[in-house]
């Protein structure tokens, strides 16, 4: 029982880690109709980052962050306006699909050549360790990624909700015509959502790189499981994507106490089996089912 | 228009003869290696394009029946102690294997369209390449060797070629039946407007769920193909993300939905992999020429080779015909496809 309720505390901890990339993949789509393969190894480029400022300037990984950040937000732009803008027409899903793909493939390259294949992690010297409450142990870091996911999901929600900029973007994805016909920049809100969405990763990177042993390779796991986050939780949303995200998080948790083998095909398996029930995932709308 | 129809029916035919004559032409081991290796794709790409090219529906889940064929092959090889060119005979098993598993897949993946289609193909795929790694029938992450062959050294990529060859042409003519049938016409009905076909009557489900199944039997088949010749198959080079972008990227770089564009696009491009690999020493440096040059294609050549050839080409025509008369022939055809584009964009 102590393992299960174990594994709920680390699925729901880890799952607002997962969120928070997750939240940049979706607020994309919402907005560009386009989904992001790159996010993945933008995340692995991210943790490259933190970790590169804490070798070599010694540099704390939550300071490092306000580097991190603006220089996630601007890559973001930059491969917007040089590769995404330029798609047009019908075939825009799948263009964008292998053209975020051959973004990703170049990252990857060029993270190989900087940093070779040997597996790194982040390490500093309070976020290793663990804390003992009620019983569990939690490291701090995941403390550490719950804060700043629910920080960043929550500037997130109140730029979208709260501010004139948010509700210029909320307009894009309602109707991106409509939106232009009444003054919106569409281009500009495009271009800086497209930031925004893979600012997150360096948040979401500087965490994942703290758990996890990376090398360039991880890009793809993370991919696929982000991928059915923001599926499951409807694209999108983004409260669909944080409770899909600890929901697909714990279930991964749990059922890894007794068959760690298997652990990672929950993930999809239970992305297939809701899909056949509902098409559109937990929290989309209709249109999801339009062609 | 017969005159073109028989030129492109002589033009296909040399091509044909061409590609039978070309292991008897080049005995050079290391140039049919790349013929092997062309012809797989060549398979796999017209096979992927009978599917999602002309449906509409992209699938980035077509490793699956390639890594299965692969797994098939291999497992059946061992247990039956098959030796030699009997392996082959185990081909046909695969592409039933193939077909087997296409059912399920699309009857679950074919409910949702756009980007969660394509989202549940990578997750299934996903699931197959764990599978690979923890079933005991597939050797784990060690993979399953096949056994030496002792075909003759100068003549050794022969028999691969042939076989890939066999197949290769069998998916092409597939796929040009099923482009002049009233099946493929359904099936371009559901990637123009889905809704509208069905509301014409079009069993929407059963037409995509056909193709899915007629475009993963030669996957699967090329698959087995592919284990025998690299002589091992493990869950990372079975299952492999690559394989389904670059099946894609060769069918948008030939042109999506057409029957030679496939074919092209895959001629041009695993050569070039397989050239640039071999010279460039880093596998890094590869890597970001890789993604470079898929990058130029998709924004200079986005509806691909034979379209955008095409279109010139009946440009060309209308030139040369209306050369001597006053009116102009009118705007060109792709100023008009840009104009509808546009338009529709704004709609």
């Amino acid at each position: 029982m102590s393992n299960f309720l174990q594994a709920v505390t680390d699925g729901i901890l880890g799952g607002a880690v997962y969120a928070l990339m997750a939240a940049g993949l979706t607020l994309i789509f919402g907005v560009l109709d386009i989904i992001n393969i790159a996010q993945g190894i933008l995340v692995v480029l991210a943790a490259y980052l933190s970790y590169d400022l804490t070798v070599h300037l010694h540099l704390d990984p939550l300071l490092g962050l306000l580097i991190t950040i603006p220089v996630m937000f601007v890559l973001g732009v930059i491969i917007q306006w040089a590769f995404i803008r330029r798609l047009r027409g019908r075939e825009r899903t799948a263009m964008s699909l292998l053209v975020s793909y051959a973004v990703a493939v170049i990252i990857e390259g060029a993270l190989y050549a900087k940093f070779g294949s040997t597996p790194v992690t982040i390490t500093s010297s309070y976020m290793n360790k663990t804390i003992h409450i009620f019983g569990f142990y939690l490291p701090y870091i995941y403390l550490i990624g719950f804060g700043l996911a629910v920080v960043a999901l929550a500037g997130i929600y109140l730029m979208l909700y709260r501010t004139k900029f948010g509700r210029s973007i909320r307009a894009t994805t309602q109707d991106m015509v409509a939106a232009r016909l009444i003054g919106i920049n569409v281009n500009r809100v495009a271009a800086i959502t497209f930031g925004i969405g893979v600012a997150v990763t360096a948040a979401g990177g500087m965490v994942f790189g703290t758990i996890n042993v990376f090398n360039p390779d991880s890009g793809y796991d993370l991919i696929s499981r982000l991928l059915s986050i923001v599926i499951l939780g409807g694209l999108g949303s983004i409260g669909g994507a944080l409770v899909a995200a600890m929901f697909m998080v714990t279930a991964e948790e749990i059922v890894n106490i007794w068959q760690p083998t298997w652990a990672t095909a929950v993930y999809y398996a239970v992305l297939v089996i809701v899909l056949v029930v509902k098409p559109t995932g937990l929290f989309g709308k209709q249109e999801v089912r339009a062609q | 228009m017969t005159a073109v129809r028989a030129s492109q029916a002589g033009g296909s035919l040399l091509l044909l003869a061409a590609a039978a004559m070309f292991p008897l032409v080049f005995t050079n081991a290391a140039v049919t290696n790349y013929g092997v290796y062309a012809l797989i794709f060549v398979a796999a790409a017209s096979a992927w394009n009978i599917f999602s090219g002309y449906s509409g529906y992209i699938s980035l889940g077509h490793a699956v029946f390639f890594g299965s064929g692969a797994y098939l092959t291999g497992i059946a090889t061992t247990d039956w102690h098959f030796t030699g060119s009997k392996v082959f005979l185990l081909l046909p098993l695969a592409g039933l294997l193939g077909a087997v598993l296409a059912v399920p897949f699309g009857l679950v993946a074919l409910r949702v369209r756009r980007h969660t289609f394509v989202v549940i193909t990578i997750a299934v795929f996903f699931i197959f390449q764990l599978m690979a790694y923890n079933l005991s029938v597939t050797g784990g992450t060690s993979g399953l060797l096949a056994p030496t062959v002792n075909y003759a050294t100068a003549t050794y990529n022969n028999p691969f070629y042939y076989a890939a060859f066999a197949i290769a042409v069998g998916t092409i003519l597939l796929s040009w039946l099923v482009r002049r049938s009233r099946f493929g016409l359904q099936l371009r009905a559901i990637r123009d407007d889905e809704d509208r076909a069905r509301g014409l009557g079009v069993h929407t489900m059963r037409v995509k769920l056909s193709a899915f199944v007629f475009s993963a039997i030669p996957v699967a088949m090329i698959g087995g193909v592919w284990w025998y010749y690299t002589t091992l198959v493990d869950p990372s080079s079975g299952f492999d993300p690559l394989f389904d972008v670059a099946i894609a990227l060769m069918a948008f770089l030939g042109g999506l939905g057409t029957v030679a564009g496939p074919v092209l696009g895959a001629l041009l491009i695993e050569p070039a992999y397989l050239y640039f690999q071999q010279q460039v020493s880093s596998g890094y440096i590869f890597l970001i020429l890789y993604g470079a040059l898929f990058l130029v294609v998709i924004l200079l050549l986005p509806r691909g080779v034979i379209p955008t050839a095409g279109e010139l080409l009946k440009k060309w025509r209308a030139r040369q015909k209306n050369a001597g008369s006053p009116a102009g022939p009118g705007p060109p055809a792709g100023a008009v496809a840009a104009e509808v584009d546009r338009a529709r964009e704004h709609a």
